[in-house]
């Protein structure tokens, strides 16, 4: 095996990666685990199934899902337009999209509360002709978490619409196909792999958002609670094992919707040979 | 279908691709726009497509108007040097892409597209690939499934952008004569696009010259390395020897022995099988030397140069059959007298 090794310096090179992954990853997670395991089952199944832990985790896994959902549709459309256009002033929105990488996650939420609060100017506007009430709901939580979704899926779509082979798209065109066709059946099926990447990506960061959703949020408990502000919550009342609990439960549930996805893309590879 | 180009001009930014094109090309006809990179033979033929726009100028199919036609409505079939298929389908449903995406009334029944598709690819000798993925496949059979898929619509015309470009040099030769039976079968009008004059002389029944977005010529294989119209054409098209008269190759041809006995023109371009070279048996008259020869074959190419004593210079390339070469029994270093058999005269 190691003679059959092209690449020199495999081992260390593992070496390094497991024990890089091990002290930032996986040694301060596991004292979670074990931090968690200090409950009993019972207690444990009682915090996570009180009924103000299971509305904040419907309330952060629905709005995390759907910010992502929609930040990947607006996301390509974004990433299509940098790529595909040439227009004045490319270079200084391309430079915008990084923008929530950048900022404090507190200045963009209490930017995003100021506008969306019922006196702010989008607010206002919204509430007036729409009857729409944009902050302290869960809608607040959805625009909040779009926000930093936004880079996540333009800068993973940029380089694949980039190398995308745009003489597919002028065979389509050449045997008849309309441009809508050709958006469905060429260009999404090609782009598909890095469009559900990029939506897992804005998924987890939005999961874990904590510092622009609790200023939009409004943070009523049921309504419009995150998983992350209960956690801070419990520790600042002492209850280390609660919050762990409640910790622990998160990390599971992202890690079987991240699979999820994994399994999704790795699937859409073998239909298409490329694996 | 014939076509028509008639004063097509196209320009990028500052650059002339293309100055006023004039073109007529007969139904049925497969030509091949020959000439160096970037001379504009893509871009005509992007235009022909309908995937580029002339500045000027009018494409005529049948003698329709199809200038500001859409690439959709043109009835005509692509191939694009890179293949261009669809990576995320199968074989079978990248052929069938074309008659899928038919308007409803013009769409043929899943059952008739299988059966075409079928067709098809036993036309290419690849049915037995329907259900692999291109990336599954070699360069040739890419392109042979491209040029399947661009023959399922049943197009007018067939376009090929160098086709064989991106293939190695067995898979292209076989991909010629291949493309040629093809075409024999078919009576579908076809253009492709080459820089290889090899290439255009084999496959072509008729080669259009192209260098900086003018015609330069256009004809038969054998009118266009037989009867070059200029300069450019008899060096693009064919290896040749040029002879400056009014330069210093004046001096140095009369030193070598070679005289031309009626000039036409001040460059004399020599086809190296056009020089006859005989071994020296009292070598005093001539100063060529024989430098190297290379097997090419079924022909010998000479390296003739002036022999140093006397100022050496230019070097002269002929060729003559294989049999013939061992007959003269010529070896390195001999001195050689040549005979120019035939000449072209350019200004």
């Amino acid at each position: 095996m190691s003679q059959s090794q092209i690449m020199p310096g495999f081992r260390p090179a593992l070496g390094f990666t497991l024990v890089y992954l091990s002290l930032i990853v996986l040694i301060p997670l596991s004292t979670l685990v074990f931090k968690s395991f200090q409950l009993s089952w019972d207690d444990y199944l009682r915090i996570i199934g009180s009924k103000r832990v299971l509305a904040s985790f419907r309330v952060s896994f629905g709005s995390a899902l759907i910010a992502a959902a929609i930040a990947s549709v607006f996301g390509v459309i974004v990433a299509w337009v940098m790529v595909r256009y040439s227009f004045f002033g490319r270079k200084f929105f391309d430079a915008i999209i990084d923008l929530p990488f950048a900022l404090p996650t507190a200045v963009a939420g209490i930017v995003l509360a100021t506008i969306f609060q019922p006196t702010g100017v989008l607010g206002k506007f919204l509430l007036d002709t729409f009857g729409i009430q944009v902050a302290f709901k869960p809608l607040g939580i959805v625009i909040a978490l779009i926000f930093i979704s936004i880079p996540f899926v333009v800068r993973t779509l940029e380089p694949v619409l980039l190398e995308f082979d745009t003489t597919m798209e002028e065979a389509a065109a050449s045997m008849g196909a309309s441009r809508w066709q050709i958006f469905t059946k060429v260009i999404f099926p090609n782009i598909f792999p890095a469009l559900l990447t990029a939506f897992a990506l804005s998924f987890s960061r939005s999961v874990g958002e904590y510092g622009s959703v609790i200023f939009i949020a409004g943070n009523l408990p049921f309504v419009s609670e995150i998983v992350p502000l209960l956690i801070v919550t419990k520790l600042e009342q002492y209850e280390i094992e609660g919050a762990t609990a409640i910790a622990l439960t998160m990390l599971l549930i992202s890690f079987l919707f991240l699979f999820l996805i994994n399994l999704l893309q790795l699937w859409t590879h073998k239909r298409s040979g490329q694996l | 279908m014939s076509i028509v180009l008639s004063d097509i001009s196209k320009k990028f930014g500052d650059f002339c691709a293309l100055d006023h094109i004039n073109l007529e090309i007969p139904q049925g006809e497969l030509l091949a726009l020959l000439g160096p990179s970037g001379c504009g033979k893509t871009t005509l033929l992007r235009i022909i497509a309908g995937l580029e726009r002339a500045d000027t100028g009018k494409v005529l199919f049948n003698g329709q108007d199809m200038t500001d036609e859409d690439v959709r409505n043109r009835g005509i079939g692509f191939v694009f040097q890179h293949y261009a298929l669809f990576r995320h389908m199968t074989v079978f449903d990248n052929v069938a892409f074309g008659l899928r995406f038919k308007p409803a009334k013009l769409r043929p029944s899943e059952a008739i597209i299988r059966k075409n598709v079928k067709e098809l690819l036993a036309l290419v000798h690849l049915d037995w690939l329907a259900d692999r993925y291109p990336d599954q496949l070699s360069g040739g059979q890419r392109q042979r499934i491209a040029l399947a898929r661009a023959l399922a619509v049943e197009p007018a015309v067939l376009l090929l952008d160098e086709p064989f470009g991106a293939l190695d040099a067995s898979v292209r030769k076989e991909l010629r004569l291949w493309l040629r039976h093809l075409h024999q079968n078919l009576h579908v009008t076809t253009i492709f696009v080459t820089h290889d004059q090899e290439e255009a002389m084999e496959v072509a029944s008729e080669i259009v010259v192209v260098n900086k977005g003018k015609v330069e010529q256009k004809g038969t294989p054998s009118k266009i390395y037989d009867e070059p119209h200029n300069d450019f054409v008899s060096r693009f098209v064919g290896q040749t020897n040029v002879f400056h008269l009014e330069k210093d190759d004046a001096h140095w041809l009369k030193s070598a022995g070679i005289v031309f006995d009626n000039p036409q023109g001040v460059t004399a371009h020599v086809r190296p099988h056009n020089i006859s070279v005989e071994k020296q048996i009292n070598g005093t008259e001539s100063a060529i030397v024989l430098k190297d020869w290379q097997h090419l074959g079924a022909i010998i190419r000479l390296e003739l140069v002036k022999d140093s004593a006397n100022g050496a210079g230019k070097t002269i390339y002929a060729e003559m059959p294989n049999d013939a070469f061992r007959h003269s029994a010529l070896k390195r270093g001999d001195k050689v007298s040549l005979f120019i058999k035939h000449a072209h005269w350019f200004n």
